[in-house]
């Protein structure tokens, strides 16, 4: 196998590297750039640990190749989390301790945000719908909807 | 809350101003986590790691003829392939059996297999390989030639004579029996005016931590030490293992464990595949790294609950329950798990069948079977959600048919809140519980008579909704007995050291570890209120050998029981000493000073005296300026672990509200309730999130979580697509209540939360499934709940 030369932005920074083929986006952020935010939970798209944001759609990192990402702009929870854009978010949830282990938390909140981007207004339902793709063995998921809930409430109140 | 007992005026010392006890606080340190800023195992990396990938049978019972491994070691970026013949060089094997545990045997289990595999998944080969992706390029270039032997797959008939002897030596495939004779149980089923009998069925599952165990090994041969990351509950017990089994001493030893992604109790063993990379590394001079994939999880994390259990009750027209008698079976795979045995599941439902009742007439059996599967041991809430199945199962069948509510049964057999203490059919002690106490404010939650009128109405229009109710005791704050006085070098006790830093801040190191249950936080809580500091002043250590005092870490609901109390004595140490210097200083007395907010204040008015930071100053810059002969000692270290009770028994009761379609065999989860006692509660939060998500992983083997074996022993559903666990979409909202009767063998008077939830939750549901299905005359007594499983009892598949 021969590597090949990709360009990409994540998190606002320019990155070019040399990668195989086979490499997938979440190794590639983790190993490449170690970025570990993202994590590695079942390899095979079902557990959402490795959720990241690719040109602006939350995407399972395990599924999609690093050459895939080439040209497309990658935010991680890192980049999400400097920026400030889910501040809020990770208030509600420290507040509502709607993390314990923590490993599942950035997948979670990446994938609320995504939500929240798109309906102001979610019923628990939908706030469940929406993270059911999003596995997490410690909570629950009450606390998390309460969090994603309450995160609702206060920017539609800033709104 | 309701108080079931008074706190004694002694407890004073957590009752100060400004106090965290039993106050919700956020966790310290969350933002790590939620940033991507943590440190789990596989996130770390050190200089010239490698990586091992575990080449692992694809037959449950097979002799290894030959190994050969020439073209792997040609592959591109190889170190090392090693066989297990090659490892037994570097690590010895290991017996999982316990003194205690009476007649149970096993064989010896070696870091990688050596002549035969003995279940599916069992590693027969290491590579070792400057990446993981070349090492398992390499890995499939490893040939193998296996000779297939039969496999002993269904424990119904693992000791039946035709069945081959897993273990020859070991004369036939009982692991472990334990009989249990209690009263005068044959005159009661006599005396009863009607006697109920059931199979219970329990579907094997396991912990699906989200991530995978990982260990990282760093052999540093100019040290001699070995340094072991690894995200373990009890990082002295893999010390002590370690060290044992490579030959070294345990301060050759130093695990470190940073942030874990999930436990449950899957990470309280110690692994083949572990072992195997401690001893790579020995080996090769250099860190190893190993991370299990979500195929090998399923295949090697051990698995829980394969139990097959016969149940009996007898019960009079008045509803009192006259006696129990259980004959349970259980498969464990073919090794005992090291180093707490395999043994421990089924005896905990021997100890806990009956428990929260008032007969003492009660007969038990319990039978533990090798067989070619993954091994089995202790998971979350180790037997009690067996127990608790059969024994609120059969309850619920008493009821029924003698036609009581199963409401009215439960407040006539339940044993009474004002006779504590006292002693359980099966020997257990109980100090205190709180069972009516739980049962009342339960029913007032659920407003239990309004949900029978609306299943009743809901009937007439063919939608079946069920009630179920399950009353439960958890073992919590286990001293010695558990495990100690069997010979297994697992530390009961647990200790804390608490120092003041040169600033005035405080230090704290305990032998407690961190999973997500908030060990650091109740830590915290506890050091800033003894103390009075603000917790943010308040930092602490945890997960490292090297820098904690020894203890047994965090499992069987022991942290904050048991952690917990060693922080309080501890900080109350550091408080006297720091008062005594005050006094040194102000030139008053201890019994005139208080420490508030970080400052020495009078304590009769609550006037500043001097600020902690300034006291640290002195003693820490400007001793010469002390009066003469005060040498001041701003750190104290206590250890804790219970005596008076071998186990700090709570109670608690949960109830489920579910719609079962009929049509399709899908049960809706439609609400969830609990009360629970678990003593004195140190952070309300923390202790409702611990049941919640305790109650789930519960309602995962109640609706969904089984690992599918084929008579061949071949895991068929080893994924996250096709063993299912709950997601948020299926699961309810679980309502939360206390009661409170604090342990007084302790100041702190907490006992254990982690494992309630999943106590009795699988119970709950499977009572209102069958009182769901009470019209169709249908009981089920089988979990998972599957679609499949309740229409075949309805006829209907």
């Amino acid at each position: 196998m021969t590597p090949t030369s990709i360009a990409l932005e994540v998190n606002g920074e320019r990155v070019e590297a040399q990668v195989l083929p086979r490499l997938n986006l979440a190794d590639f952020l983790r190993e490449h750039l170690q970025l570990t935010g993202t994590h590695v939970g079942c390899e095979h798209g079902v557990c959402g640990a490795c959720t990241v944001r690719v040109n602006g759609e939350i995407v399972r990192a395990c599924l999609m190749l690093a050459v895939q990402a080439d040209g497309g702009a990658i935010e991680t929870i890192e980049g999400l989390s400097d920026s400030g854009e889910v501040a809020d978010l990770q208030d509600a949830f420290r507040k509502r301790n709607a993390l314990q282990c923590g490993y599942c938390t950035p997948g979670m909140l990446i994938a609320a945000q995504d939500l929240l981007k798109q309906n102001a207004d979610p019923s628990r339902e939908q706030i469940r719908e929406h993270l059911s793709g999003n596995y997490c063995r410690c909570t629950g998921y009450q606390a998390i909807v309460d969090a994603v809930e309450s995160t609702a409430r206060l920017r539609r109140s800033r709104a | 809350m309701t108080a079931a007992s008074d706190k004694p005026e002694t407890l004073s010392v957590l009752d100060r101003p400004n106090s965290y006890i039993g106050k919700t606080v956020p966790r310290p340190n969350l933002d790590r986590l939620m940033q991507g800023r943590g440190q789990y195992v596989s996130d770390i990396e050190l200089p010239r790691m490698a990586h091992v990938v575990f080449l692992r049978s694809p037959h449950a019972h097979a002799r290894i003829v030959k190994i050969d491994a020439a073209a792997a070691k040609a592959m591109p970026g190889v170190i090392t392939v090693a066989t297990g013949q090659e490892l037994a060089a570097v690590i010895t094997p290991w017996v999982g059996v316990l003194s205690h545990m009476k007649g149970l045997k096993s064989a010896p289990q070696y870091a990688i297999a050596i002549d035969r595999v003995c279940w599916q998944g069992e590693a027969v080969a290491a590579v070792v390989a400057t990446s993981r992706a070349l090492a398992e390029d390499a890995t499939e270039s490893i040939v193998v030639e296996y000779e297939e032997l039969e496999a002993v797959t269904d424990m119904r008939t693992a000791l039946d004579p035709p069945t081959p002897v897993i273990h020859a030596a070991l004369g036939d495939n009982l692991a472990f029996e334990r009989t249990h004779n209690a009263g005068a149980v044959d005159q009661g089923f006599a005396d009863a005016d009607e006697v109920v009998e059931a199979e219970f069925v329990f579907g094997r599952h396991t912990g699906v931590t989200l991530e995978p165990r990982a260990v990282v090994a760093d052999w540093n041969a100019a040290e001699a030490r070995l340094t072991i990351y690894q995200g373990s509950q009890a990082p002295h017990m893999v010390q002590n293992i370690a060290a044992l089994h490579l030959g070294l001493e345990e301060r050759q030893v130093r695990v470190v464990c940073k942030d874990v992604g999930g436990s449950f109790g899957i990470k309280v063993h110690i692994y083949a595949d572990e072992m195997a990379t401690y001893a790579l590394s020995k080996l090769l001079r250099r860190p190893v790294k190993f991370v299990a994939d979500r195929v090998e999880s399923f295949n090697t994390d051990i698995h829980a609950r394969d139990h097959r259990c016969k149940g009996k009750i007898g019960v009079k027209r008045d509803g009192t329950i006259v006696a129990f008698e259980i004959d349970d079976l259980t498969g464990i795979g073919p090794y005992s798990m090291y180093p707490r045995t395999s043994a421990i599941e089924a005896n905990q439902v021997v100890n806990l069948v009956g428990g929260p009742y008032l007969t003492k007439n009660y007969r038990a059996r319990a039978r533990v079977v090798f067989q070619n599967k993954n091994v089995m041991c202790q998971y979350r809430a180790v037997g009690h959600p067996i127990a608790c199945s059969v024994t609120e199962g059969l309850v619920d069948l008493a009821a029924m048919k003698i036609g009581m509510d199963p409401v009215e049964i439960r407040r006539r057999n339940l044993i009474a809140d004002d006779a504590y203490p006292c002693v359980s059919p099966s020997g257990l002690r109980f100090e205190k519980l709180s069972h009516h106490a739980s049962l009342n404010k339960l029913l007032s939650m659920m407003d239990y008579d309004r949900l029978r009128v609306e299943q009743a109405g809901l009937r007439k229009q063919n939608i079946h909704r069920g009630v179920g109710i399950a009353s439960f005791i958890e073992v919590t704050n286990p001293s010695a007995a558990f495990y100690g006085v069997g010979g297994a070098k697992i530390s009961s006790q647990d200790g804390v050291a608490v120092r003041l830093d040169a600033q005035g801040a405080v230090i704290c190191q305990t032998s407690i570890t961190e999973q997500g249950q908030g060990s650091e936080s109740l830590t915290a809580q506890i050091v800033g209120s003894v103390l009075g500091v603000p917790m943010s002043r308040v930092r602490v250590i945890l997960g490292d050998t090297d820098n904690t005092p020894y203890g047994g870490g965090t499992w069987a609901s022991r942290g904050a029981g048991i952690g917990g109390e060693a922080a309080l004595q501890a900080t109350k140490i550091l408080r006297r000493n720091i008062l005594d210097v005050a006094s040194a200083i102000l030139q008053s007395t201890p019994a005139e000073l208080d420490i508030a907010d970080g400052i020495v204040v009078n304590s009769n008015d609550g006037a500043p005296r001097i600020e902690l930071k300034e006291l640290a100053r002195i003693v820490y810059f400007r001793p010469d300026t002390l009066p003469p002969g005060i040498q001041p000692e701003l750190m104290a270290t206590k250890h804790y672990v219970p005596r008076e009770y071998p186990f700090a028994f709570t109670n608690g009761v949960q109830a489920s509200w579910l719609e079962v379609d009929t049509e399709t065999g899908f049960v809706k989860l439609l609400k969830h309730w609990v009360v629970e006692d678990c003593g004195t509660i140190i952070n309300p939060q923390l202790v409702d999130e611990q049941i919640r998500g305790g109650v789930v992983q519960g309602l995962g083997a109640a609706l969904f979580e089984k690992c599918i074996y084929d008579e061949r022993g071949q895991l068929t559903n080893a994924n996250m697509a096709d063993y299912l666990v709950p997601m948020s979409g299926e699961m309810p909202d679980i309502d939360i209540g206390h009661v409170v009767s604090p342990t007084t063998e302790s100041e702190l008077g907490a006992k254990g939360a982690g494992e309630a939830g999943t106590a009795g939750a699988a119970a709950a549901v499977a009572n209102a499934v069958n009182d769901a299905l009470s019209p169709f005359g249908v009981t089920i007594t089988e979990i998972p709940l599957t679609p499949q499983v309740i229409l075949t009892a309805l006829g209907g598949f």
